[in-house]
């Protein structure tokens, strides 16, 4: 079986780093084996954070080779752009249709506003979700990583006892409902979004 | 196979040293080592613990090895230079329980200063250095290095880096086997150094010998056999790399990087007309290659010692293939600079030194972006502890006016002794300790000034005040560095006292629960009262942000430290309370 790539980018705080363990675990959970790594400066805040998680028979690098990514998860719109050249041709971008501006040291230059549309010229499959939304009526932003990582589970082929063992055994008590429905509203919202 | 776990390469080392049976381990914070004395703190057999610095730490654990239990210490690179002097001396006298010295490199320098390749440390100390290639394998080459460790009564060096420390994979951990405390032999020719050393000096040498044979059957250095076209040598992070875009090469994969096999090395290379040796930053084993007489490779020649190495640029260059560029050329991908928290604590000392125009020599911290846009209030930043003795020298090479700033972490770590040598020497350095009571940059980590210990527990914090005035320093202000007033009025009277000054600007880093817990009182902008004059942008502060109509504050946000506040002309910023 070959290696399947993921990349899940965020901003700090987001949550990336969450939903790429998650992932991890549910690979582990399915018997394969896995590496994930993230990415991060010295920033506490508001920087950008990316994860690689890689999973098959056999993982050998621990960071998915650029042009070789099967599926980008981003929680937010320009850190899509970032690492979209990670993607293979033609590959998924699932993205939370969700705007962090950054903060500027001595950059004016206006923050994309088209980066849905740039992704699509590029040939990539495009999922746009409101997985913020989604989850702020599920009751608490935050869910927006497990919301996304519903709609991946259904573009990955991991079984669901996977996902949902995982969720169990990483999600502490007092939260694990919130997240198994968002991560139930992903997986329902996903197939209605796609852009190609 | 038994319990599968999924471990940070980090966690891993942590797990594998715990195994071996570990009773002590000290360290000081530096991504990214950090996390493995975090994790062994958590274990109740281990008495871990977080040093002053990293030479200090080396030699705890080291006193603790020669007492007779296996020890080990942590630090990133460069703290290895820190802990350089002891960790040059130590391998004359040799161990006498196993002692590890872990050291993590940052290939691309996601948070430091420098890419320093600490691989040449273990030749010129003479230790033998083991570097594993992924989580699983740091489990077992940590347990194998304390047994390397008492076999040859020398220190180990244990060399991750980044990727390697930052990495989960999947580790089978195994169980703990205790060991008995070894005693101490009050040999004096052994250990008291200085006076022995010309005979030390020779023993070190055989023992290096000793090490060079025990490296050609060393079970970590194996030939994985595959085609007959492509021979490799490499390493680590980079074995990795070289396996997924050339599985079928032939590849001798190094598990101890000093001292090298050389029969070993030598038949391997003779098979191939050219051989690869890829490897991440400097060409430490090309040269030691070379040294051996081995000169048919190919190496930096083609893969950068500048940065991180990657699977897509050791396919560039095996075999030329191009590396994707992102699209930054067709877009705008903006960057996400590394800014000052909403509310910290450090941004009113900055605010006022740009006010005050004078020079300022920086340190090591979260405060080092006090060099960047708004501020630009730090112009000089190189190494830990380096603010104040820079400082003096500033002043003696005749600048009137100058300002050193320095964390308590970094203060504690090895600011002290130039604030001792100003004093001695009578040059009047003005000194802003920026106390936030906590390791900020690194994650939080406690230190001795902050009232507990790594494994939480009570322990009593530095008075910095009384410690200050005991070295001899008479000019002591305690500011609140949300009170811009009172931080210029301080540092302004620090530079007019004729001798050393130290301003202690306090508050707690808002990232801190203590923090958290305090009721915050946003602020708001009233815009009918505001001119635009865009002063209060000049904080830089995350909070802030200038919308469709002026200047807006994210009230989730803002922390309620009122500095925008203080800067407005119109007082069009107020407290939300005050509606
Ligand atoms: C010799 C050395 N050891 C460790 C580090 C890693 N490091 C960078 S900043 C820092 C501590 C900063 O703490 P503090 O001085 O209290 O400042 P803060 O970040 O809290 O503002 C550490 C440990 C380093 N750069 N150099």
């Amino acid at each position: 079986m070959p290696v399947t790539n993921v990349v899940i980018a965020g901003v700090g705080g987001q949550g990336a780093v969450l939903a790429s363990e998650l992932l991890a675990l549910a690979a582990m959970e399915a018997g394969q084996d896995v590496k994930q790594g993230e990415f991060h400066g010295v920033a506490q805040r508001g920087g950008a954070v990316f994860s690689h998680v890689r999973f098959g028979e056999r993982v050998h690098s621990p960071m998915a080779p650029r042009g070789q990514v099967d599926v980008l998860v981003a929680l937010e719109k320009l850190e899509a752009l970032r690492y979209a050249h990670f993607l293979k041709p033609g590959g998924i971008v699932i993205v939370n249709d969700h705007q962090v501006e950054p903060v500027r040291v001595g950059d004016s230059r206006p923050y994309p506003e088209d980066a849905i549309e740039f992704l699509s010229s590029k040939g990539f499959q495009v999922m746009v979700l409101e997985a913020t939304q989604q989850a702020l009526a599920l009751g608490d932003h935050r869910a927006a990583n497990v919301v996304l990582l519903g709609a991946l589970a259904n573009v990955l082929d991991l079984p669901d006892d996977a996902w949902q063992r995982t969720l169990e055994r990483r999600i502490p008590e007092r939260h694990l409902e919130l997240n198994r429905r968002a991560f139930a509203a992903g997986r329902e919202a996903a197939p209605a979004h796609v852009s190609e | 196979m038994g319990i599968v776990k999924l471990m940070s390469g980090n966690d891993a080392v942590a797990r594998g040293a715990w195994e071996a049976g570990v009773v002590f381990a000290a360290g000081y914070p530096g991504t990214p080592s950090t996390e493995v004395l975090e994790r062994l703190a958590t274990y109740d057999e281990v008495d871990a613990h977080w040093s002053t610095n990293e030479k200090v730490a080396f030699e705890e654990a080291m006193g603790a090895a020669l007492g007779g239990v296996r020890s080990m210490v942590t630090m990133k690179h460069v703290g290895l230079n820190v802990a350089a002097d002891p960790f040059m001396v130590f391998p004359y006298a040799g161990t006498n329980a196993g002692f590890v010295v872990l050291v993590a490199d940052d290939p691309g320098m996601y948070s430091s200063q420098n890419e320093q390749d600490s691989r040449y440390f273990a030749k010129v100390a003479k230790v033998p250095l083991l570097e594993p290639a992924d989580a699983a394998e740091a489990r077992a080459v940590t347990r194998d290095a304390f047994e390397l460790s008492e076999r040859f009564r020398t220190p180990v060096m244990l060399r991750t880096t980044t990727r390697l420390a930052h990495t989960r994979g999947l580790v089978e951990p195994g169980e703990r086997t205790e060991r008995e405390r070894k005693p101490f032999s009050r040999q004096v020719s052994q250990y008291a150094i200085p006076v022995y050393a010309r005979f030390r000096r020779v023993e070190l040498e055989a023992k290096l010998g000793q090490l060079r044979e025990f490296a050609e059957e060393f079970p970590g250095n194996v030939i994985e056999e595959g085609g007959a076209e492509i021979g490799v040598v490499t390493h680590g992070i980079p074995y990795q790399y070289v396996k997924e875009v050339c599985p079928d090469a032939t590849i001798f994969r190094l598990g101890m990087l000093y001292p090298l096999p050389e029969r070993r090395l030598k038949e391997f290379c003779a098979r191939f007309a050219t051989v690869f040796v890829v490897e991440e930053s400097e060409g430490f084993i090309e040269q030691e290659m070379a040294a051996l007489g081995i000169h048919n490779v190919i190496g930096k020649a083609r893969f950068t010692n500048v940065g991180e190495l990657g699977a897509d640029l050791v396919a560039a260059g095996l075999t030329g293939a191009p590396v994707p560029g992102d699209f930054s050329a067709e877009t705008t991908i903006l960057p996400r600079p590394p800014v000052l928290c909403a509310g910290c604590a450090h941004r009113g000392v900055f605010t006022t030194l740009r006010k005050l125009g004078v020079l300022v020599t920086g340190d090591i911290g979260c405060y080092t972006l006090g060099c960047l846009p708004p501020y630009q209030a730090i112009h000089t930043t190189f190494c830990m502890g380096a603010s104040i003795s820079n400082a003096t020298g500033f002043q003696r090479a005749g600048e009137p006016r100058v300002v050193a700033v320095i964390g308590d972490s970094t203060f504690l770590h090895s600011g002290l002794p130039g604030l001792v040598s100003a004093v001695y020497n009578q040059v009047p350095t003005t000194v802003v300790l920026v106390d936030n009571g906590t390791t900020g940059m690194t994650g939080h980590q406690e230190h001795p000034g902050t009232g507990h210990t790594l494994k939480g527990k009570p322990a009593p914090a530095v008075d910095y005040e009384a410690l200050i005035r005991a070295i001899g320093v008479e000019q002591i202000e305690v500011v609140d560095p949300w009170d811009l007033e009172a931080t210029e009025r301080a540092i302004r009277a620090g530079l007019d006292h004729a001798g050393p000054a130290v301003i202690i600007a306090r508050r707690f880093c808002r990232l801190l629960p203590v923090s958290k817990a305090e009721t915050r009182v946003p602020y708001r902008v009233v815009l009918e009262d505001c001119i635009q004059c865009e002063e209060c942008m000049e904080t830089g502060c995350p909070a802030l942000v200038w919308g469709a109509d002026g200047p807006e504050i994210h009230e989730w946000e803002c922390t309620g430290c009122s500095l925008c506040a203080q800067l407005c002309a119109t007082e069009a910023i107020v407290a939300t309370e005050v509606a």
